[in-house]
């Protein structure tokens, strides 16, 4: 499906791609692994330890089978129901919790789910009277359910999407109903996406530090992440941060390799490119209208809160703050490079596996199929903080590290968004080159004239999906920005942490209303690129 | 792919734009974040000492006091801070081993912290007590010690921080151990049913408290006074225990390696002087070290004035905050 020019190309963005990411990680690691200071810190594995991984991987585990698992009968009823009021702003809801800081999130389901949220004073006038405590596993595992299930339907509904528009007119005209159309159409096409966005949530999840401290009710809620930033800050102990990193990123592997096991590449239908119908959308309207209303009032009820909570601070004040406005033009600059560079990195590790795709390649070809996806993904386990600490060690023999603060501040965003982009990207590019990949090349329509005129336009709506996604994870992270830290570099989280840590609660809300209004926006032009409202296929 | 490159390019070159140049002396000083915000003691203080030094001061804005530390620890010699502000006193131990700091030479004169803090190294310039703070309006009978605290309603909850994460939460743990010893950790077992949650810093601690969550929080007798001068609001009120407070004192102290030494000598002179003491309670929300110009607003005098005062020697905490940190995970963690 590749001229042999193109397999080279791609082949050289493969590796470079790899080279750039494994050294941009790797160097800070082994810088910070050989600044060996006191070396007191005991054994690595000790009981203490022992129990934090186990929990980490429990609690990951869970929220996992719960994100996923709901996501199936959302992701089904959105794909089911193609036009209701308000369909638009459900898929966009995907986006806003990953564009807010996790500490935000939380208060807002505090505001749900908490000894004074909605939920208790429901069951209250219910005549419950002890009301339900969210602090422990059940608060942990709602709010990664907040996080990640808008995200996994969201994938999920795009997997949904990209079945070939005639298996629906077959299926209808065969009769299937339920059951049958669930097992012959829908599951197959969840099952190929279903393992990358297990995967996905699981290294979210695993890695969850604030959501996992502030509602675990107690230190026995612990992850190896609270372990890293432990030994990293208040025990100055790099290497044994780094070893904790490597345990976190094995273990997960290990799992991952596991879970990719369950899934299996399925044929790609052909199609011509007909706009969606769904014949079985009518009979299912009251269910598919329950499922979706619940899913909007549990996504959609912490995210009102936390702009309500927003909209009662002084907008007008804060509108007219000019640190503010340095605040909001450093965050959007920053965000638009990392999505950028994102994009650009995500790119060969979508597509330089598919040379792999029918056999008779060579080692190198078969090494980048393996190691570019699993590095896409592993990344996310590298924590910020570590890489952040690295580069600044090294970069301080080059000057003032303030000067170099954003572009690292960037590329690590860029580096942990690189997942979520990956999977938005993956599958549909898949099909599309299952769709278009013969055609194109037996037309002679190769290099850059098919990266232009043919892959980047079908691929219009999943790329501008992946950029908000990154656009939107870098504007709502404080990761990176901490160990910089210096006056005249200040974005929107660290803005609101500030304001925070100095009473001024009213104004956090209020930069918080911010970004969740900053990631709506985000959302508009892939919402845009909907084929339907065009009217047009996505061929 | 093009029309992606070109303004990435353009958006990393701005960035990279060289910083304003210096002017004259600087003195730079590493400090918390909070100090050099809008609001907080930072520019007012900038501003009067320069008027005495023809001088500028630079001042680097890190997360928080350990971030100072982590700070230092990573640029060893080759650190720009002539001046570091914002330490707490169970950092100053870790902060000496550092050899990174040197001797004042200073004795400064009127220093009013109680404890009687003093240092060969670090100044203090401001201090308060950690605190249990309630909500007045649904907490009408308040705990008046620690082991009415620890022995109390179980139904009636705090929010507390995490020592492995926080100074507050190390701050508490500190506190338990100087009033029960040995049987801190029985303590600590019987105090865990009231906590609510253990939160990673004070933000969320606070943050979940004001939202009302739990009608405790450990913070600082000084909160109040912020809700009384800036919101206006008697409601958030500090409990007055028995047994006495710990003590939060905030520490500067000059590098070896400060350019001018004079100037940064200077400098932690003014600090502990009425020009900068003045300052801070109504932007740091902090009890002054020191005499201030005028007598303090009336909403820091009516704050709870602990009787007595805890503080363990730096090297003690430095050398046991591990086994006590154990001791409370086993504590917390137990079923």
């Amino acid at each position: 499906m590749f001229s042999r020019a193109e397999r080279k190309g791609l082949r050289l963005a493969g590796g470079l791609t790899l080279g750039f990411v494994l050294c941009f990680a790797g160097v800070a690691a082994a810088v910070l692994l050989g600044h060996a200071e006191s070396g007191d810190g005991g054994p690595l594995l000790d009981p203490y330890l022992v129990r934090v991984a186990r929990f980490t991987l429990w609690q990951a585990a869970l929220s996992t089978l719960l994100s996923v698992a709901l996501a199936i009968p959302v992701a089904r009823a959105l794909a089911r129901q193609r036009r209701f009021f308000g369909r638009v702003w459900l898929l966009r809801l995907a986006v806003v919790p990953l564009g807010l800081p996790a500490l935000v999130a939380a208060l807002g389901i505090v505001e749900i789910w908490g000894r004074q949220g909605i939920v208790n004073d429901l069951l209250h006038l219910a005549g419950l009277d002890n009301p339900v405590s969210v602090y422990g596993l059940a608060g942990i595992l709602i709010a990664h359910v907040f996080f990640n299930l808008p995200l996994a339907a969201r994938l999920m509904l795009a997997a949904l999407d990209r079945i070939a528009p005639e298996h629906w007119l077959t299926a209808a005209n065969l009769g299937m109903r339920g059951p049958a159309l669930f097992r012959l159409v829908e599951w197959p096409a969840i099952r190929r996406v279903a393992p990358g966005i297990a995967g996905l949530v699981f290294m979210l999840c695993a890695t969850s530090f604030t959501i996992v401290l502030t509602l675990g009710g107690g230190p026995a809620a612990t992850t190896i992440e609270v372990a890293i930033y432990q030994a990293l800050r208040f025990d100055f102990d790099p290497p044994r941060a780094v070893l904790l990193a490597a345990l976190q990123i094995l273990m997960t592997a290990a799992l991952l390799g596991l879970i990719a096991l369950i899934g299996r590449p399925d044929e790609e239908g052909a199609t011509a490119g007909r706009p969606i119908r769904r014949f079985d959308g009518r009979h299912r309207r009251l269910s598919d209208g329950a499922i979706l209303f619940l899913f909007a009032a549990f996504t959609g009820a912490p995210l009102i809160a936390t702009l309500t909570a927003g909209l009662s601070a002084d907008l007008g004040r804060l509108a007219l703050d000019p640190l503010l406005h340095r605040a909001l033009a450093t965050s959007l600059a920053i965000a638009f490079a990392s999505a950028s560079l994102c994009l650009l990195l995500a790119l060969p590790v979508v597509m330089t596996p598919r040379l792999a795709d029918r056999g008779g390649t060579d080692a190198t070809t078969r090494f980048l199929a393996r190691a570019l996806p699993a590095t896409g993904s592993l990344i996310l386990l590298v924590p910020p903080i570590i890489i952040a600490t690295g580069w600044f060690l090294i970069l301080r023999h080059f000057g003032d590290t303030t000067r170099h603060a954003p572009a690292i501040v960037a590329i690590i965003n860029a580096l942990m968004a690189l997942p979520f982009v990956v999977r938005v990207l993956e599958p549909a590019f898949r099909t599309h080159l299952a769709r278009t990949g013969r055609l194109a090349l037996s037309l002679g329509v190769t290099g850059a004239n098919r990266l232009l005129r043919i892959d980047l336009p079908a691929l219009r709506k999943p790329l501008a999906m992946a950029f908000a996604f990154a656009m939107a994870l870098s504007l709502g992270d404080l990761g990176a920005i901490a160990i910089f830290g210096a006056d005249g570099f200040v974005t929107l989280p660290w803005l609101l942490f500030s304001r925070m840590a100095s009473y001024r609660t009213a104004d956090a809300a209020g930069i918080a209303l911010l970004l969740g209004f900053l990631c709506l926006l985000l959302t508009l032009p892939s919402a845009s690129a909907e084929p339907e409202t065009k009217g047009r296929g996505n061929a | 792919m093009r029309n992606i490159i070109l303004p990435t390019i353009a958006i990393f070159a701005a960035l990279f734009s060289p910083p304003a140049n210096a002017a004259e002396k600087t003195l730079t000083i590493y400090t918390y974040e909070s100090f050099v915000a809008d609001w907080g003691p930072g520019p007012e203080v900038a501003a009067a000492f320069e008027k005495t030094c023809a001088c500028k001061i630079e001042w680097v804005g890190l997360a928080d006091g350990v971030e100072l530390v982590t700070r230092l620890k990573l640029e060893g010699e080759s650190t720009k801070a002539d001046i570091v502000l914002g330490l707490d006193t169970n950092l100053i131990a870790e902060a000496k081993a550092t050899g990174l700091f040197a001797p004042h030479r200073l004795s400064p004169e009127g220093l009013t912290v109680p404890g009687g803090f003093s240092d060969d190294t670090f100044l203090p310039y401001d201090y308060s007590h950690f605190a249990v703070v309630y909500d007045s309006q649904t907490l009408k009978d308040p705990p008046k010690s620690m082991k009415e605290l620890v022995e109390g309603d179980p139904a009636e909850k705090i929010v507390i921080e995490d020592p492995r994460t926080s100074t507050p939460g190390l701050g508490l743990l500190l506190w338990m151990k100087a009033i029960y010893g040995d049987e801190a950790g029985a303590a600590w077992s019987r105090l865990k049913d009231r906590v609510l949650t253990v939160t990673p810093g004070w933000s969320e601690a606070y943050g979940l408290f004001t939202r009302g969550e739990a009608p405790m929080v450990l913070s600082y007798t000084t909160s109040p006074a912020y809700h009384v001068i800036a919101e206006g609001t008697g409601r958030y009120k500090a409990a007055a225990f028995a047994e006495g407070h710990y003590i939060q004192i905030e520490v500067a102290g000059m590098t070896r390696t400060a350019r001018d030494t004079d100037l940064a000598r200077a400098f932690l002179t003014f600090m502990t002087g009425p020009d900068f003491q003045s300052i801070i309670p109504e932007t740091n929300w902090m009890m002054p070290a020191a005499a201030t110009h005028e007598p303090l607003p009336a909403a820091f005098e009516a704050l709870v004035k602990p009787e007595k005062t805890f503080l363990m020697a730096p090297e003690d905490v430095a050398a046991n905050r591990k086994a006590w940190i154990d001791e409370w995970l086993a504590a917390m963690s137990a079923k």
